[in-house]
């Protein structure tokens, strides 16, 4: 409901040709003039039918639906595994986010999140990681305590007297020792 | 059944139940952060609650080692007789390498071949000075379903079941359990009143 509208579209408007430039034939589409527009406003995506195999680089965020091994490499942007994406490959990005199905480590340098219907076999490195209900993940996850810069306060260590302490005070009636 | 299948049936779980006191979390915890860059490893299935309470609040490193789906597994497949050797090749870290193991209920699930087993590559694998957390059931053999323990806060867990293929069968006394975990020194056993026991142990320093 409270979802934003894209913005309206600006109308194209045809350059004028320059002198001497050939007109395009009628049936012709020209993709050159509209391919610049295109990659500035459409997320990159590689599609259900694509395999990869080998390295993938790149400095924008991309989609993958399709099936890539080897290794995805997008250091300062998001990866997003679509839920036909079927990846076997060492994956580094900021983001990624997974739907679909991993085999592989992820490290990230913000987050990394698997979804309801994503699936992860490897080790997880990220400062932050969401795991969803019902998501897959067999693994290590290490969430780099050390280097995060504004992390929530860690827990002050709890003395054995002090833990001794607060399981008296607060549970004791539900509790029996034995 | 796919680990994807499995994972579904994992979050077909019922409402949580109301969070229920934890005798020994509390000290589990503090014991896990006193020491540096520590590494955990959990038995259960992957709970994105527990994942951020111990990898942001406590700051450790999980390994998650579902054992609970691998049991279910081999329960469909009818091959639990083989489940020793899965366990035998599940902790491929070398020893003395984690600092801590959050076994919630597995055991109860275990034949003795398989405990023993599995006793035996946690105690490998653990660091001195190490705690292990397990909980122990006072009864309800036949009961069909797997329990997924969701830390709270350091001293209150929630838990919610699913169904699963192996009943828990293996009701376990107090001495059984000190002998499984022969080597370690026992810090606590609580029964709660739910008839829940919960064994805290530690690797001798």
């Amino acid at each position: 409901m409270w979802k934003r509208e894209d913005p309206p579209r600006p109308p194209v408007v045809t350059p004028t040709p320059e002198p001497f430039a050939q007109a395009p034939s009628p049936g012709r589409v020209d993709h050159t003039r509209e391919e610049p527009r295109l990659m500035r406003e459409e997320p990159t995506s590689i599609g259900k039918s694509i395999v990869i195999s080998g390295e993938v680089r790149g400095s924008e965020d991309l989609t993958i639906e399709g099936r890539v091994e080897g290794k995805i490499d997008l250091r300062d942007h998001v990866l997003t595994i679509g839920t036909n994406g079927r990846i076997t490959a060492q994956v580094c990005a900021k983001s990624i986010v997974v739907l679909g199905h991993v085999t592989g480590n992820l490290v990230a340098t913000d987050k990394v999140e698997i979804r309801e219907s994503g699936s992860v076999e490897g080790d997880v490195v990220a400062p932050r990681v969401a795991l969803a209900d019902g998501s897959h993940f067999r693994g290590s996850i290490d969430m780099q305590r050390k280097e995060m810069p504004g992390a929530p306060e860690a827990m002050p260590a709890v003395s054995e007297p002090a833990a001794e302490m607060r399981l008296n005070a607060g549970v004791t009636d539900e509790l029996v020792r034995v | 059944m796919t680990d994807r299948q499995e994972s579904a049936r994992v979050s077909e779980v019922a409402p949580l139940e109301p969070g229920v006191p934890s005798a020994t979390l509390a000290q589990f915890l503090s014991l896990l952060f006193a020491r540096a860059s520590a590494e955990l490893i959990d038995l259960g299935p992957a709970v994105g609650a527990n994942i951020a309470f111990l990898g942001e609040r406590i700051g450790c490193k999980i390994h998650v080692v579902d054992l609970y789906a691998d049991l279910d597994h081999h329960a469909r497949h009818d091959a639990l007789a083989q489940f020793p050797d899965c366990v035998e090749q599940r902790f491929a870290l070398p020893d003395e390498s984690v600092d801590a193991v959050l076994c919630w209920d597995v055991f109860d699930f275990l034949d003795p071949p398989a405990a023993g087993v599995l006793a035996r590559q946690l105690k490998r694998v653990l660091r001195r000075g190490g705690p292990v957390l397990g909980l122990f059931s006072g009864g309800g053999q036949d009961e069909q379903y797997y329990a997924k323990y969701v830390i709270e806060d350091e001293t209150r867990l929630r838990r919610s079941f699913y169904p699963g293929a192996c009943p828990r069968g293996h009701v376990r006394q107090n001495r059984e359990i000190n002998a499984l975990f022969t080597g370690l020194e026992l810090i606590g056993s609580v029964l709660l009143k739910s008839g829940v026991r919960e064994v805290l142990f530690r690797k001798p320093i």
